[in-house]
This record gives C-alpha cells, structure tokens and sequence, in this order.
C-alpha cells in the first residue's frame, strides 16, 4: 500500500460522493456515481485486493451504471434537490 | 491519542463516506437520490472491511508465487501476503449490493408510473389527496 496514492484516492472519491448527491441533473449524477464507483475500483487495486476489485469495475461500476442509466431513461431526468 | 487518530485514519474515511451516504438517504427528496445514498453507503461499509486486511511493509496480492520449494516443502510466509478473508467476504457483499440496486430502480420506474414523480413529497401528497 502506497500512502500518498492512498490519500489522493480517497480524495477524489470523497468528491466524486459529495458532487453525485449534489448536482441537480439526475444522469449527470448517475454517471459521477459510475466514476466513483471505478475510482473506488483503483483503490482496492492499490489495498491488494484485485478480486474485489475486478468484481466492482465489472458488476457495480458497469451494469449498476446501466441500471440507473435505464431508470433514468424511463422516468424524469430534473430533480427538485 | 493523536497516533490513535492518525494509525486509524481508515475509521475516520468511512465513517466519512458512510454519512455523506446516510445524508443523501435521509434528507433527499428525489427517490433516485436516495439510490444513489444507499450504492454510497454500501461502498463504504465493503471499503472498510477491504482497509482491515492491508498489512505493513511489501505486501502483495494473496496469491502464491511458488506453492513447493525445491524439496517438496511449503514454503509460506504470510506476512508477505494480504488477509485474503475479508475479499472472499466482501465479493459477496458487491453481488449483494447490485442485486439490492435491481430491486430499487425497478420499485422506482413501478412508482413513476403510478404516480408521474419521484419527489417524496409529491407522492405522500397525492396519496393523501386520495
């Protein structure tokens, strides 16, 4: 585990969170959350746990992507807050 | 006490993470929003458990160089290797996780179609309304 790599990371993915529930535009945040998702990725790829991390870039980051992509298609993209 | 803090910054992040998520779950209207609180969450909970199993000095991934020395012998050492328990644990987590998501977004588009919305408050309004 490198720990600068570590904090940068963990930074980026504190951003990537605060800005998926901030942002008004639902796909606008669906897709911040796809990146958050990979960028969580990266960082168990760095803590040395690659099968985790290859399960979340495939299962979550991806077809949970497409799931919330297809939700949005099907119902409204503006949200009040 | 400021070793504490700073040996276990891991705790401080995800409890961070955890409730950025739980905010979004609880105070946000939109239902999408609270699914996207609720993937937060859960990472944040498996980022945990995946933190727990990193050990000091060159550690790498739990996977075996060479299984035999020359003579026939197991040769391990396992503080070379990362605690491969909490990866086998959460793997089932992530399944779970994106099963749980499943199950929203198709209540979410069942909801929007009952209701034409997916403000909270718009929807308790019109159920009140009868």
């Amino acid at each position: 585990m490198i720990l600068p790599l570590d904090f940068i990371l963990i930074l980026f993915v504190f951003i990537c969170a605060v800005a998926a529930i901030t942002i008004k535009d639902l796909l606008s945040a669906v897709v911040i959350l796809g990146a958050y998702s990979f960028l969580m990725c990266l960082l168990w790829t760095e803590m040395a746990a690659i099968d985790v991390a290859f399960t979340e870039a495939s299962v979550s980051a991806s077809i949970g992507t497409v799931l919330m992509i297809g939700c949005v298609a099907k119902t409204k993209r503006r949200s009040k807050d | 006490m400021f070793e504490f803090i700073v040996g276990h910054y891991n705790y401080w992040m995800y409890v961070g993470l955890m409730m950025i998520g739980f905010y979004a779950m609880m105070a946000k209207r939109n239902l999408i929003k609270k699914i996207i609180g609720m993937n937060i969450f859960q990472s944040a909970i498996i980022l945990f458990y995946i933190s727990t199993s990193v050990k000091k000095g060159d550690v790498t991934v739990p996977i075996l160089e060479h299984a035999h020395d020359g003579h026939g012998a197991h040769a391990v050492d396992i503080m070379h290797y990362a605690n491969p328990l909490p990866h086998v644990l959460m793997l089932t987590a992530i399944v779970v996780m994106v099963a749980t998501l499943g199950v929203a977004v198709a209540v979410t588009i069942m909801i929007y179609r009952r209701y034409q919305t997916l403000e909270e408050d718009e929807i308790i309004m019109s159920i009140r309304r009868g």
